[in-house]
């Protein structure tokens, strides 16, 4: 690295201005960018770019199998790291592919540079071979996109895209580039800017002030509060200013599913995931609250429940870096927009500065309330699986949380075995748990788990997955074995689309309408082997723990745990739907709340 | 209510496209739609019409707002403000009816701007309910073709939308 710095000053000095194609200008900008590593696929309109990669060694680039794996990949980096994922891919099927991926990222609002190869300017609108309107098909799930027509442009634009992919409310913004644009010929003047100014783009900094204030009073006047906080927590860097906040308030604290690690998931205050498949203990005290302090969170659907019975008697204190979320579906009483950590810091210093307090009689009935429902409720207490016949799903989760001591990065697929991932894996820092939440897209789990390995290169990093959903991206186990990456794929198998077959269930009279696979899943532990991995097949209660230990301590290996679960477990605490309130929850196949 | 936004954007490709989508992709409807490089060429002026409740006029502004090429906008229907439409319009005037299409034309201070021996062609501006009420008086039987360029609007008094 250093060497490489010096060669370039060293440059600089000789010519006063470089010159570079449109190819190099576009991996140098990455490089002034400070970008270490890119996931891609090369193809016909993206040769050039290809070629200035290799021509370089400060931009490290992974070649995945699958385009759709460039951008899960780039995502987990993104997510566990909170710097931007950067995906390369060519033109047409390239681009196409890699569609899955960003509409994940802009979902979970995931910051992502997309660059992708075009065919030549002049042949764009032709129809011509690999060539597809990349900037209209991705338009309404970017932030933004940017069509190259000039070389002089390339470091501008890089920088653009970076400052808005990075800032207010992160988002994925695609480059498309045309071939031509990046031709190895001619050569430009390369300068990269370290400023940008976009007049039409200026993202939301503190929060008003006033409201801040009138915030912290209704905070200061609660008598059953109640923090609610999201993946803008996250995303924010503002992890540590709610925690601090809580604890000085004493208040109880949810975290949505994409918020969890936000507040640590094994502190007392803690009641939860809040939602669909929520805790009671959440869920309930958020129908009882009287105020909600919703921090970066969206009050997504599979949140709220009905909207219209949503948290009767709440006042709502909504804090948001994006005003479109506000009000959105919930109407909030306190509308504060600003990105959250500034806010939070604030709210923190009025709180400390004020000699008042929450009602101290009103604050331990609250709690001496919240802890009924969790001694009758919580499923850590009391959990609502039995320990006979085959290994039940929420045994595996529990299991790996004690195997890896809860220090684990865990990405996850979609389904079932998510949900008590979220559920069962207590997650205490932020950046841990990675899912596809608002998209829920099948075949993250292991495109992701690369991109975290690859920038925690020693951490433990675990894939719980299904047998549905890793064989969406399956072939990224030969990506694995290229760059040695030791992820630990835990499956949890219950031979069925179980998320689906659930709904089948409970809905359609268990007609399981295309949910079963007929034994056709084939022997993993084959498959994985024939990639170099390690495979180890698990039946039996007894084997679980000692073989889990077994796989995390094989530190350089990539292991596939095919550990077979009961296919007939359901999801449980589940909101009633439709027309339910957040209380009114499933919490076997026979009860309710 | 139907409400009139006046969007300033960057002109540059692509701008108008995702302020279209966005529409399509919210669910939202476009009424009407006039854009056109202003003084400054640099930016666009968009002026579109829409029709919803309060909440949904501010989800929509606040979409708007998000995307990086708007630059400023206004919903022109929180204040005072002037709205006007183009309309040509060519109807059937031979014999009798040419008199009394041409009082109508008086009427509604339009003008013919382009005649045949069987066809007028009009020209109308005013706000949209003028140039409904002037179709609605010649009569659809009359009526040959119709252009509309969709609302414009400014406010009124000393405020203007600008950098
Ligand atoms: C790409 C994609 N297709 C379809 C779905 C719908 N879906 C949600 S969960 C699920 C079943 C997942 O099965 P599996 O991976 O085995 O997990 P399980 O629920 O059995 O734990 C399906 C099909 C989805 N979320 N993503
Ligand atoms: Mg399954």
């Amino acid at each position: 690295m250093a060497e490489a710095n010096c060669c370039i000053c060293f440059l600089q000095e000789e010519t006063e201005v470089e010159k570079l194609s449109g190819g190099d200008m576009l991996i140098r900008a990455l490089a002034d960018e400070g970008v270490e590593c890119i996931f891609g696929y090369p193809g016909g309109a993206a040769l050039h770019i290809y070629d200035a990669v290799f021509r370089q060694k400060k931009v490290k680039h992974i070649l995945v199998r699958h385009e759709q794996a460039a951008t899960h990949a780039a995502d987990g980096y993104a997510r566990s790291t909170g710097k931007t994922g950067v995906v390369l891919v060519t033109s047409g099927p390239g681009a196409t592919n890699a569609i899955t991926g960003i509409a994940t990222a802009y979902m979970d609002s995931i910051p992502m540079v997309v660059i992708s190869g075009q065919v030549v300017s002049e042949r764009i609108g032709e129809d011509a071979f690999q060539e597809t309107d990349m900037v209209g098909i991705s338009r309404p799930i970017v932030k933004h996109s940017f069509l190259v027509k000039e070389q002089s442009k390339i470091p501008e634009i890089v920088k653009k895209a970076f400052h808005i992919a990075s800032t207010g409310r992160p988002g994925p913004v695609v480059i498309d580039i045309p071939k031509d644009i990046t031709n190895p010929v001619d050569k430009f003047d390369y300068e990269y800017p370290d400023k940008v100014k976009i007049r039409s783009y200026t993202p939301a900094g503190k929060g008003h002030s006033g409201q801040i204030k009138k915030a912290v009073q209704l905070l200061l006047s609660a008598r059953r509060p109640m923090i609610y906080s999201g993946g803008g927590v996250i995303q924010g860097n503002a992890s540590e200013y709610l925690t601090k906040l809580a604890k000085i308030l004493n208040f109880p604290v949810t975290n949505t599913l994409m918020g969890l690690g936000a507040y640590p998931g094994s502190d007392r205050q803690f009641l939860g995931m809040l939602g669909m498949h929520g805790t009671v203990e959440s869920n309930t005290a958020m129908h009882h609250a009287d105020v909600i302090l919703a921090v970066g969170a969206r009050f997504d659907d599979r949140v709220t429940n009905t909207p219209g019975k949503f948290c009767p008697s709440a006042k709502i204190i909504h804090i948001d870096i994006d005003p479109a979320s506000i009000s959105k579906t919930v109407a909030a009483d306190i509308p504060i927009v600003g990105a959250v950590d500034s806010v939070l810091s604030e709210m923190l210093e009025l709180v400390k500065a004020s000699d008042e307090r929450p009602d101290t009689k009103a604050l331990a009935d609250w709690w001496t309330q919240i802890e009924a429902w969790r001694d009758r409720y919580s499923i850590q207490k009391n959990p609502n699986y039995s320990n006979e016949g085959m290994i039940k799903p929420q045994e595996v989760l529990r299991a790996l949380y004690h195997v890896t001591r809860g220090d684990a990065f865990i990405t996850s697929d979609v389904g079932q075995h998510q949900m008590f991932s979220a559920q069962y894996y207590l997650f205490d820092k932020p950046r841990r748990w990675i899912n596809s939440g608002g998209l829920g897209t099948m075949g993250f789990g292991l495109p992701a788990a690369m991109g975290v390995q690859l920038a925690h290169r020693d951490a433990m990093v675990a894939c719980v997955t299904g047998e549905g959903s890793i064989q969406m991206c399956i072939q990224e186990l030969s990506t694995c074995t290229q760059y040695h990456l030791p992820i630990k794929i835990i499956c949890v198998n219950n031979q069925a689309l179980g998320m689906v077959k659930q709904w089948q269930d409970m809905q359609y009279d268990s007609r399981y309408s295309e949910s079963l696979y007929e034994d056709s899943l084939p022997d993993f532990i084959k498959l994985v082997e024939s990639y170099g991995h390690v495979g180890m097949k698990v039946t039996k209660r007894e084997e679980l723990i000692p073989r889990l230990e077994e796989c995390f301590a094989m530190k350089d290996r990539c292991v596939f745990m095919d550990i077979y679960v009961d296919p007939s477990e359901h999801v449980y605490p589940m909101q009633v739907a439709p027309n339910g309130s957040m209380r009114d929850m499933w919490l076997s196949k026979t009860e309710r709340t | 209510m139907r409400r009139i936004i006046s969007v300033l954007m960057e002109n540059e490709p692509g701008a108008l496209s995702r302020v279209v989508g966005l529409f399509s992709q919210r669910g939202y409807n476009i009424e009407t739609l006039t854009v056109a490089p202003t003084e400054d060429a640099t930016l666009s002026r968009l002026t579109l019409t829409t029709i919803g409740d309060d909440h949904k006029i501010e989800q929509i502004t606040k979409h708007l707002n998000r995307l990086v090429d708007v630059v400023k906008l206004v919903d022109l229907t929180e204040g005072a403000h002037i709205e006007r439409e183009l309309m040509m319009v060519k109807v059937k005037a031979s014999g009798a009816q040419r008199a009394e299409v041409k009082r109508c034309v008086d009427i509604f201070r339009g003008q013919i701007i382009d005649v045949t021996a069987t066809v007028y062609t009009i020209q109308i501006t005013g706000a949209s309910d003028k140039l409904d009420a002037f179709l609605q008086a010649v009569g659809e039987a009359a009526i040959l073709e119709v252009v509309r360029s969709g609302v414009s609007g400014i406010g009124r008094g000393e405020k203007v939308l600008s950098l």
